[in-house]
């Protein structure tokens, strides 16, 4: 039996959950300090912009190990 | 490391094409001897060997030379441009933007003091980076950053740029000796020496995977979606077809930018942290 695209599809499932959760949770705090300060908005779009960058780095690094995994 | 695992990379996705279904989309990703202009027709591009290896000029050759022909070209005119004022206008003026972006938000807060030595670098990987990205977004080009070898290229570029700067500064034992933290207990040395020799190594690798990833995903997402059309074999399909996959183009254009600018901004994160050991 070929479990390669099964596994693919639960590994890129899980991976998604896992940085939709960071990312989601990253832009709950950006939203809320940018409620508190208005004037730092600038500077906190900046940086989550740049988290949100290496955490999707992150699930990509699994997204391609899936890849590899359903062609292979 | 890097370069066996470009090579299963590359094998995996040139294995995918024997499938009939993601044939013409792996197609579209992958390197290939042949430049299309669909709906033209397509050129056939020379296969080169020299001593058993393949240097072959491919799609992805090409596309280089192009993006390097492009950076000369834009830079000439921009650099000429001051010739006539200290005040650039029109092009210059705003390649002068970018320029001041990556100096004053990328090299000076991460490098601190000489940061003038690694700007030419640090520049030149941006523009690259932002140049090929947006090239591979037109119609018939071909993202030269979605390759795994230019991405690897690129990281280990990076990575010559932060030890040599290191060891400039510090001296090749005096880098090694400041990669270990102060204020370590004796008994934790070894570890951490192997911890951090193995993170000068995962840190490249982490680029180079994160840039290839990015890229190759975005445009697998929009020939996936514009291939719902031809799975199903139905038009009904187009409208949402093209809705989805001009959304997903648009956010392709966000990442081109967001990419290239978290390359060179962590590019210089290491070397800032390779030649000021002591933060």
């Amino acid at each position: 039996m070929d479990f390669a695209y099964l596994a693919a599809g639960f590994g890129a499932g899980l991976t998604v959950i896992g940085g939709a959760f960071g990312i989601g949770k990253l832009a709950s705090s950006a939203m809320e300090a940018s409620g508190r300060q208005p004037e730092a908005a600038g500077d906190i779009r900046t940086s989550m912009i740049i988290a949100a960058a290496l955490i999707e780095g992150i699930s990509l690094f699994a997204l391609v190990i899936c890849i590899l995994l359903a062609l292979k | 490391m890097e370069i066996n695992t470009s090579n299963a990379i590359q094998d995996t996705l040139h294995q995918a094409k024997g499938d009939v279904g993601s044939d013409w989309i792996m197609h579209h990703i992958l390197d290939s001897h042949q430049l299309d202009f669909a709906p033209f027709g397509s050129i056939q591009l020379p296969h080169l060997s020299l001593f058993g290896f393949d240097i072959s000029i491919t799609k992805h050759v090409v596309f280089l030379w192009i993006v390097a022909i492009l950076l000369l070209i834009t830079f000439k005119i921009a650099a000429s441009a001051y010739k006539k004022s200290r005040i650039p206008h029109g092009f210059a003026n705003f390649i002068e933007v970018l320029i001041v972006f990556v100096r004053d938000e990328i090299a000076k807060p991460t490098i601190g003091k000489g940061y003038e030595k690694f700007l030419p670098y640090l520049l030149t990987v941006f523009f690259f980076i932002l140049f090929s990205n947006f090239i591979g977004l037109i119609p018939n080009g071909a993202t030269v950053t979605s390759n795994i070898s230019v991405t690897t290229t690129l990281a280990i570029l990076s990575f010559i740029a932060v030890q040599a700067g290191g060891m400039m500064k510090n001296g090749v034992f005096g880098y090694f000796k400041g990669l270990i933290p102060s204020g370590v207990p004796a008994w934790l040395l070894p570890i951490m020496f192997i911890v951090e020799i193995l993170g000068l190594f995962t840190k490249p690798f982490a680029l180079a995977i994160r840039l290839f990833a990015n890229m190759t995903a975005g445009h697998i997402v929009i020939f996936a979606l514009i291939g719902l059309i031809f799975f199903m074999k139905t038009y009904f399909v187009a409208p949402v077809s093209v809705a989805f996959a001009l959304f997903i183009y648009l956010l392709e254009i966000l990442v081109a930018l967001i990419q290239a600018y978290i390359f060179t901004m962590l590019s210089s994160l290491f070397i800032g942290m390779a030649v000021h050991q002591d933060h």
